[in-house]
């Protein structure tokens, strides 16, 4: 009873209090999904952990051994009707977590499935038409972007056009890193040797945070950067600003799919 | 009551021990270095340090096997070349010096373990001092970039390797022959060994910071292992002794559990405790072995000019992700299951019940240990596996969740209608499975993919395994501690303090905790030095936190130390009363443990059985052959 009162109270703060605030946000659809899914977790684990919690404190307050009392607990072993529907719910919960995950994973959002993650060399449903593609080129400590629609124009800084999938293709040059657009929702590990793909679709202008989400190396903690939403108008004359720079000076290997590190070549 | 003693004396190898130990490892050192010089003196990677890796890694192989001939293994088998007949053990000998050389004593090796985790549990809990120090502003740093990766490294490396024995170290090897009515482990000199070079390897691990540290946490990923430099060679080497240890732990369970039971102890009546320990030996008989050949791999790549891990000759570092993880992820359930099973051995004797559904709890730490090899690619979803294999690998670490559920059934029986008593262990136990519910509840977050993409590499990753390791299997640990005490050394804990250090831990863990994961949900990414000006606020409440956390072990420590050292207060064989086959025996325990190999006539917690009948018998009944 406590627990159906608690577990519904928490389910309601859950979708009310707790989305809006929910990581990663709505600037993409991707990372929409994500909230979503989070919310949906969120909502699924509430009365979950609520009920075990409600249980411990209502049998440590109810069967705590009084003052003086010296005996022995009954003598109760086991109950197969308790244990075969504690089966059968917890199945059944994993079983609808699973199909649901499965389904987010799978399913397009605007014409790109994935949510976002690293999909390895191939992207599991081929890209929209019309779709941009974005190579990122992870080295220590930073990212460096290259536009082949676009010339083949290489930036130090990551500007995207709203409202069209892009598609990101990336890779490292020397170590393992990790391209984490925190507001797209997009996590991609740049692993050197393999082009790592994964797509968005960005809804909102405006800026957002890229971080490098795996070890790197002594500077790993201040490889962050900002990238930008722009509207369509904005991004075509910011390619053109871009091309006008070109050649920048060139410090990068040219262009590839994948890029294969020097082993004699150490950092320290 | 007749007991046979080994005839063996102990006379002309007492100078044996860890003095001489360390003269080995001296000597070993130096050799190795030497050595590697001599043969190559070119062979510097670092033109402007000097250091050698090769010799380095030499004198880490020579040092130890120095070590090990000083403590005495080799006496057994130069012995029996030179002809004399096998001696068991001398286990009669008393005093301090008996800690401080091989034994072949579970009950030696056992305070051994407690004590040698303790002082590197401690070591590496003052590395996370340092790092909340780091964390209390963003900048600008307390420490430089790289002495602050070493000190995540060290933390990291060194919590991994000495959880992953808390509780089968001290505990299991005490206790597992106490439970099962056997003597003595199956193989005690692998015993002994598994000890000192565990302890070796956390030594080796601390002289990575006479060698520049390294880079690259506990998990070692190339190419930043490979373009570090020599620091990268002791964590290499440190983490192969521990995978040997760890190894040499789990033949030596299996063959004592499946082997050595007392008449009468069959499976359905084998202690809780002993199933975890069984089960969490199968997974470091499995997992370890792909370890060691990463990190052989890895050496190889450092010094033999392979390229296994490496891109331009045609490796591949997500080659050595996929090692690292698949013995990684059992690593993981090393660390967990040992827990499960201590505090469903702790609970009936505090409840004052039977173990509720003993068999749904076996169950359940044998679904886990065979789940957690089927599901180590969900620490690499986002590197680039084939996209497809995705759902596979979340349904597997969602079905995880199922057999933990029944450890959550099992307890949630027991305590139903119990008479609580509310000591200090019975404290921690239930503390753990509060922990250990949100650190589960927050799994599940992580093994949903759309979920991960965003929360992966975050803190709230480290949030989620500092709950179950720390929420989880150092609160289990602290339960058998403060159980297993009074037999373990015959003194008495203070109780107040105790319960002082318990509710100032777990306060303080909580709110150390439970911040991050919010921290990881705004974006916060793992080991980094410097952070987001805005997260400052909530990072310097946890480092707070971790500061009262860390208090309360010295609280812990000071109790320990207090009751042992000074109070000493004698402690009765069964101050809990509990049934168990461990509590019957006088404390201190005796040499050989039993007057003769007990029979069971009844499983140990029968607790409120009406007609009770005795756990076991001494005389050999009329249907039992043979002892």
């Amino acid at each position: 009873m406590i627990w159906v009162v608690l577990s519904v109270i928490g389910v309601l703060l859950v979708f009310f209090a707790l989305k809006p605030h929910m990581p990663p946000g709505n600037v993409s659809h991707q990372s929409a999904d994500q909230t979503e899914t989070n919310t949906v977790i969120a909502a699924i684990m509430t009365p979950i952990g609520v009920g075990v919690i409600a249980f411990l404190v209502y049998a440590v307050i109810v069967f705590r051994a009084r003052e003086g009392d010296e005996e022995d607990g009954p003598y109760t072993k086991d109950n197969g009707r308790v244990q075969r529907t504690w089966i059968l719910v917890t199945l059944a919960i994993v079983l609808g977590l699973a199909i649901y995950g499965t389904d987010e994973l799978l399913s397009a959002s605007a014409g790109i499935a994935g949510v976002g993650g690293g999909q390895g060399p191939t992207l599991i449903r081929s890209a929209p038409a019309g779709s941009l593609q974005v190579q990122v080129i992870a080295q220590q400590w930073a990212f460096t972007y290259r536009y082949p629609q676009y010339g083949d124009i290489e930036t130090t800084t990551l500007a995207l056009p709203v409202n069209r999938p892009v598609i990101f293709n990336v890779t490292s040059i020397d170590v393992i890193h990790s391209f984490w657009a925190y507001q797209l929702g997009v996590k991609i590990d740049a692993v050197p040797g393999t082009n790592n793909t994964a797509g968005t679709t960005a809804t909102h202008t405006g800026l957002f945070d890229i971080r490098c989400a795996e070890l790197c190396g002594l500077w790993h903690g201040a490889m962050s950067a900002k990238g930008e939403v722009l509207t369509p108008s904005a991004f075509t004359s910011w390619i053109h600003v871009q091309q006008a720079h070109q050649p920048a000076p060139n410090t990068m290997p040219p262009h590839a799919k994948t890029y294969f590190p020097d082993p004699n070549d150490r950092a320290g | 009551m007749t007991i046979e003693k080994p005839v063996e004396k102990p006379g002309g190898i007492s100078w044996y021990g860890l003095p001489l130990g360390v003269v080995g490892v001296v000597i070993g050192f130096a050799l190795g270095i030497w050595i590697g010089h001599r043969v190559d003196d070119k062979f510097t990677w670092f033109a402007d340090t000097g250091q050698n890796d090769f010799g380095i890694l030499l004198a880490y192989v020579l040092s130890t096997i120095g070590l090990m001939v000083g403590l005495g293994f080799l006496d057994h088998p130069v012995r029996r070349m030179a002809g004399q007949r096998p001696a068991l053990s001398v286990k009669s000998e008393g005093g301090l010096g008996r800690y401080f050389k091989m034994s072949v004593d579970h009950k030696v090796i056992g305070l051994q373990y407690l004590f040698g985790i303790a002082v590197f549990f401690f070591i590496g809990g003052l590395n996370a001092m340092l790092i909340r120090t780091e964390l209390l502003r963003p900048s600008p740093p307390v420490f430089s970039p790289g002495q602050y990766l070493t000190i995540v490294g060290m933390h990291s490396t060194m919590m991994v390797m000495m959880v992953s024995s808390i509780i089968l170290g001290p505990f299991g090897h005490y206790f597992v022959p106490l439970m099962i009515g056997a003597r003595r482990m199956a193989f005690p000199r692998l015993e002994s060994l598994s000890f000192w070079l565990l302890m070796y390897g956390a030594i080796v691990l601390m002289t990575a910071m006479s060698y520049g540290g390294f880079p690259t946490g506990w998990t070692g990923y190339p190419p930043l292992a490979t373009q570090a430099n020599a620091g990268m060679d002791a964590y290499i080497f440190a983490f192969f002794l521990t995978a040997v240890a760890m190894i040499l732990n789990a033949i030596n369970m299996m063959a004592t559990i499946i082997g050595m039971r007392a008449p009468g102890l069959t499976w359905g009546r084998l202690p809780i405790f002993v199933w975890g320990m069984l089960t969490t030996s199968v997974l470091m008989l499995l997992g370890p072995p792909m370890l060691i050949a990463a990190l052989f791999m890895e050496v190889l790549d450092r010094l033999g000019s392979t390229s296994f891990f490496t891109a331009a000759g045609g490796g591949s570092p997500f080659l050595y992700e996929n090692l690292f993880w698949f013995f990684g992820h059992p690593e993981v359930y090393i660390l967990a299951l040992p827990g499960f099973a201590l505090v469903l051995e702790v609970l009936p004797v505090f409840c004052r019940k039977p173990l509720w559904g003993y068999r749904v709890a076996v169950a359940g730490l044998v679904g886990v240990t065979l789940l957690s090899f089927m599901v180590w690619q969900h620490h690499l979803f986002m590197s680039g596996i084939n996209s497809s294999l995705r759902p596979f690998y979340m349904f597997t670490t969602e079905l995880i969740s199922v057999p933990t559920g029944f450890v959550f059934l099992a307890a949630m029986g027991t305590i139903w209608r119990a008479k609580i008593r509310f000591t200090v262990p019975m404290l921690f136990a239930l503390a753990f499975f509060f922990n250990f519910l949100i650190g589960g509840v927050s799994g599940v977050f992580l093994s949903d993919v759309p979920s991960d993409v965003t929360l992966h590499g975050s803190y709230f990753v480290m949030a989620h395994f500092h709950y179950t390791i720390m929420g989880g299997l150092v609160f289990a640990f602290f339960a058998g501690f403060y159980y297993w005490h009074p037999k373990m050394t015959g003194v008495e804990l203070n109780e107040t303090l105790g319960k002082v250090h318990f509710w100032l831990m777990f306060v303080a863990f909580n709110s150390t905790f439970l911040p991050l994961f919010a921290l990881g949900m705004m974006g916060m990414p793992r080991r980094v030095s410097t952070y987001a000006p805005h997260l400052q606020f909530l990072n310097d409440w946890v480092s707070v936190s971790a500061y009262i956390l860390g208090f309360s072990l010295v609280i812990f420590l000071a109790n320990w130390m207090w009751s042992l050292v000074v109070v000493r207060r004698r402690a009765t064989a069964n101050p809990w009363n509990a049934r168990g086959l461990e509590w019957q025996l006088p404390t201190p325990v005796p040499a050989e443990n039993f007057p003769r190999i007990p029979t069971f006539l009844s499983g140990p917690y029968e607790y409120g059985n009406p007609s009770p009948t005795p756990l076991v018998q001494y005389e050999p009944g009329p249907a039992v052959a043979g002892d």
